[in-house]
């Protein structure tokens, strides 16, 4: 294609040069969220921040974390590269196979399309938030995973979907998880494990 | 991603006060499933993305008697689960055939309603119009637009709620440019074929932003929708088409279908729907109206095949309205 080179995008998130520049002004940065539980900063609503670095504050799996992230920085990226949670994976950019779904306010959506301020002020659950959940333990039962690259965006979807349908059928459970994708094609099993957790059956 | 400046306003006239007057300056950010993978591809390099998500007025859903107003950043999942949008079952299939629950969850109306096209030309970085249409018609155009394609647009409206809405006799309400300022109009008017590439897919301009939409009473009429897929999946459909008939004794007194997928907005296919008129809704008048839905298709080399499935797509969505089964899966 012509102009390719222009098209592809920069690393996505800050360059080091960017982050050791910022970082030297962190302390200057504005500040968005003190205070995760409670409402957002209301500094955060008029006041236009970026495009360098801005400090916030996440509540992740119940805890409260700190980051310094740019506007453009995804809430993928800050889960995985400043929080280490490297469940939540960036398969596709733009979030179409699910790879990198995460609970926001206990609903399922793609990391990867959501930039970290969005997530500043609401509930962040990720699959490592999971631990010790029917769900992971039904995939390790049937095999629900080959490569195991879609299985952490699968979980949290599956989780997120049994939240709301806790006793689906099966035809239901192959269209509710229609936004995730198993390039190894293991659904079969996966499927399997889910109606494992609907029976209440999730022995693993 | 190109480095942008980022607000989240509280109020609706803050949001158009923040706006450039210059296509591409600024970006509105709802749920981000289609802006941000945009971003991500330098398709779209704001200097500023400002945020609607935390504008409380522009979510929810209320009703009265004359019928439902849905803030535009209320997420799709909230219809469906809504049961103020119980008289409007057609929306809910409309969403539920989007089929993902991340989508579903993430996605707002609004957004949904502004999503840009999916032309792989557009989101390869050669231009809403590709080079005033022509690497299209000289190119890869099995999944462009059959209608309103004479002029440079050749791309397909990608919205799966328009259709519907349209049908239902939806009207959008916008603010801006200046704060302050607000219109309504039909949803029908927000679409609008480009003719150059400073032009977008809408008419509004590039202060203004939808904050609701308004759907009437829908107590004697009945709404279908229908879409050909490619089997289970995410993808966007390869045709859809939304009917909306008030019926009498089997009767159609008046109709209105609207396809998706097939024209560079959702299309109006007028002739049909008035042929219809007068008529009993059955299985041939179903399928009459589905021909003459696609008589006046124009496909490009290599999409003749979609005439056949907005064709069957009319059909199935009247079949459905007039209570039979649709007559395929
Ligand atoms: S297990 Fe490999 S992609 Fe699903």
């Amino acid at each position: 294609m012509k102009d390719s080179k222009h098209l592809r995008p920069p690393k996505a998130g800050f360059s080091r040069r960017d982050f050791l520049k910022g970082s030297g002004a962190a302390a200057a940065a504005t500040a968005i969220g003190e205070g995760v539980s409670g409402a957002v900063a209301a500094e955060a609503g008029s006041s236009v921040v970026g495009p360098g670095p801005v400090s916030i504050a996440l509540n992740v799996n119940g805890q409260r974390r700190s980051a310094t992230v740019e506007p453009r920085t995804t809430l993928l990226e800050v889960l995985r590269y400043q929080f280490d949670l490297t469940g939540a994976k960036p398969i596709s950019e733009d979030g179409s196979s699910g790879g990198s779904t995460v609970l926001l306010d206990g609903k399922p959506v793609s990391a990867s399309t959501v930039l970290a301020l969005e997530a500043v002020g609401r509930e962040v659950r990720t699959v490592e938030g999971l631990h010790g959940d029917p769900v992971p333990a039904a995939f390790v039962a049937n095999d629900g995973q080959q490569c195991g690259f879609c299985t952490p965006g699968f979980v949290v979807a599956v989780r997120a979907f049994l939240d709301k349908h806790p006793s689906a059928s099966e035809a239901e459970i192959r269209a509710g998880l229609n936004g995730n994708i198993c390039r190894c094609g293991t659904y079969a099993n996966i499927i399997q494990a889910v109606l494992d957790v609907v029976k209440g059956g999730s022995d693993g | 991603m190109k480095a942008f400046r980022y607000a989240s306003p509280r109020v609706e006239d803050e949001a158009v006060d923040l706006l450039e007057d210059r296509w591409g300056a600024s970006e509105l950010l709802a749920g981000g499933t289609d802006l941000v993978g945009l971003m991500k591809k330098m398709v779209v390099t704001p200097e500023l993305v400002v945020s609607v998500n935390r504008i409380d007025s522009m979510r929810g859903i209320t009703a009265d008697s004359t019928g439902v107003t849905i803030g535009a950043g209320t997420h799709l999942d909230e219809l469906l689960d809504s049961p103020l949008m119980d008289d409007y079952p057609a929306v809910k299939q409309a969403i539920r055939n989007i089929d993902s629950l991340q989508l579903q969850s993430q996605s707002t109306v609004g957004g949904e309603l502004c999503q840009r096209p999916r032309c792989w030309y557009f989101r390869n970085g050669y231009g809403l119009l590709a080079d005033q249409g022509r690497h299209v018609v000289e190119g890869e155009n099995q999944y462009h637009a059959i209608f309103g394609n004479s002029g440079p647009a050749k791309f397909v409206s990608a919205s799966r709620l328009a259709p519907v809405l349209m049908a239902l006799g939806a009207e959008i309400r916008v603010v801006g440019p200046s704060p302050g300022d607000e219109t309504t109009m039909p949803l029908e008017f927000f679409y609008r074929i480009p003719r150059n590439e400073r032009q977008r897919e809408t008419s509004l301009e590039p202060r203004q932003m939808i904050t609701h939409i308004r759907l009437p009473a829908d107590a004697e009429r009945s709404c279908a929708v229908y879409e050909v897929r490619r089997g289970a999946g995410p993808a966007d459909p390869l045709a859809a088409a939304a009917a909306h008939c008030r019926l009498r004794d089997g009767v159609v007194e008046a109709a209105r279908i609207y396809l998706g997928q097939v024209a560079p907005t959702p299309w109006n296919v007028e002739e049909a729907a008035r042929w219809l008129v007068g008529r009993t809704l059955d299985e041939r008048t179903a399928r009459e109206a589905g021909e003459i839905a696609v008589a006046r298709a124009t496909p490009l080399s290599k999409n003749a095949y979609k005439v056949q499935l907005a064709r069957v797509s009319v059909e199935r969505a009247l079949r459905l309205v007039a209570g039979l089964d649709c007559g395929g899966f």
